[in-house]
């Protein structure tokens, strides 16, 4: 699914697209669920393999011809435990920009001009 | 206006990094070596009729514990940030009666449905983190109605310790009777598609769903008490 | 046909996107961002990974929407504070 692979990517740019240029501090965060959702589709999508089943062994798919019928369960596993530590970070961000607000006053990232050069 | 000229700068860089990524990419026809290594042997050694779950669990059972130990810090983390500022005085807008009496009616069927998603980790689609999800999921609405359950920051505590603390010990269990560190096979491995089978796979990731599921009822419970 | 999908819900999703990043209200935004989890999940389903298009619905969507919404509660606040 080459199709989801390069959507993964178009959602990686267009995530650093709007951390770099904007201003609001909610928005860069926005910008970097946008990144993580484009590299999670892009793991998942390199594990795929056409016309194959989730790995999951039932009536219809025996242990013998697994190996033949079902798609790569590494990167599932993978993305599984990345899409929880997305969650975690997330939230550790914007309660850093909750504190951020409370000692200046501002959520204007161009405001905070002490890392400036 | 040039900071906006470094912004196109470095985008279109990107672009170019993954232009020759995007060519290049074949699709996948046969599995990997270590995928097939799993897909043949897996059922068999681990007893668990969800790969997904005795990759997660087992396999690369290590990678869960450090993702465990992350969740930690960051709740740790959180809690260090909102410490202050209770000042007590809440103006809530009073939950209507509808969200009351949905809730008290939805809120059992929740939690049950999240025990159920972590018991069949190992037979269907699910697991840990999804069912401590859908649990943390039933507490939000709790906070959003006002039915007032004290979430005890304590017993939150006490229960992410404790699974927490277990969840190793049976690690080390696994170390000591079977084969390696987060090992299933101590206890016996059942019928295949049993619910009481795959050895401890049931057992651990229930412990994972109930860490996972209080340490994201504290992020929302901090978050939501910060008035 | 599962092409036509994959096309439509790719072309949302970067739509989406876009307004997560340029809507005016933040609270729209935020619910645009949870649209593309919400979609991403579907297309879990078609890459065959259903555990991890549940993880994605209940977390993606749910939780991290929640996160950001209490968090904007919390900003408005202090703004309120200050302006009383």
């Amino acid at each position: 699914m080459t199709i989801i692979t390069i959507l993964g990517f178009l959602l990686i740019i267009i995530g650093l697209w709007g951390m770099l240029t904007r201003k609001h501090l909610f928005r860069m965060i926005l910008g970097f669920s946008i990144i993580d959702t484009g590299i999670h589709l892009i793991i998942v999508s390199l594990g795929y393999i056409k016309g194959r089943t989730a790995p999951i062994f039932d009536s219809d798919l025996s242990t013998f011809d697994a190996v033949h019928k079902i798609v790569d369960p590494i990167p599932s596993a993978l993305v599984l435990t990345a899409i929880v530590i997305g969650l975690a970070v997330t939230a550790l961000m914007l309660v850093y920009v909750v504190q951020m607000k409370r000692q200046k006053g501002s959520l204007d990232i161009s405001d905070y001009e002490e890392l400036k050069w | 206006m040039i900071k906006r000229f470094f912004s196109l700068f470095f985008v279109i860089l990107l672009i170019f990094v993954f232009m020759p990524l995007v060519k290049d990419i074949k699709p996948l026809s046969e599995l990997g070596v270590t995928s097939q290594k799993y897909a043949k042997d897996g059922a068999k050694e681990l007893g668990a009729a969800n790969l997904v779950t005795s990759v997660v669990v087992t396999y690369r059972g290590l990678d869960t514990l450090g993702e465990v130990t992350v969740l930690f810090i960051t709740t740790a983390g959180i809690g260090f940030l909102l410490r202050k500022r209770s000042t007590g005085k809440n103006k809530k807008r009073k939950a209507s009666e509808i969200l009351k009496s949905g809730t008290s009616f939805l809120l059992p069927l929740i939690v049950l449905f999240g025990v159920y998603i972590f018991t069949h980790g190992h037979l269907t689609p699910g697991g840990g983190f999804q069912g401590g999800v859908v649990i943390a999921s039933a507490i939000v609405l709790l906070l959003l109605s006002d039915i007032n359950l004290h979430t005890d920051h304590n017993i939150l505590n006490w229960l992410e310790s404790l699974s927490g603390g277990f969840y190793i010990i049976l690690g080390l269990l696994g170390l000591l009777l079977a084969g390696g560190f987060l090992d299933n096979r101590f206890l016996p491995l059942g019928k295949f598609g049993e619910i009481f089978s795959a050895g401890a796979i049931p057992i651990i990731y229930s412990l994972i769903g109930l860490k996972v599921g209080a340490e994201l009822v504290g992020i929302i419970s901090k978050l939501g008490r910060e008035e | 046909m599962i092409l036509t999908i994959i096309i439509v819900l790719g072309i949302l999703m970067l739509v989406a996107a876009f307004l997560a990043l340029y809507l005016k209200d933040l609270l729209s935004a935020i619910i645009a961002a949870g649209a593309i989890s919400l979609m991403a999940s579907v297309i879990y389903i078609i890459l065959a990974a259903p555990d991890v298009a549940m993880t994605e619905a209940a977390i993606g969507s749910g939780l991290t929407t929640i996160v950001f919404l209490y968090a904007l509660h919390l900003v408005k606040k202090e703004q309120g504070e200050k302006n009383d």
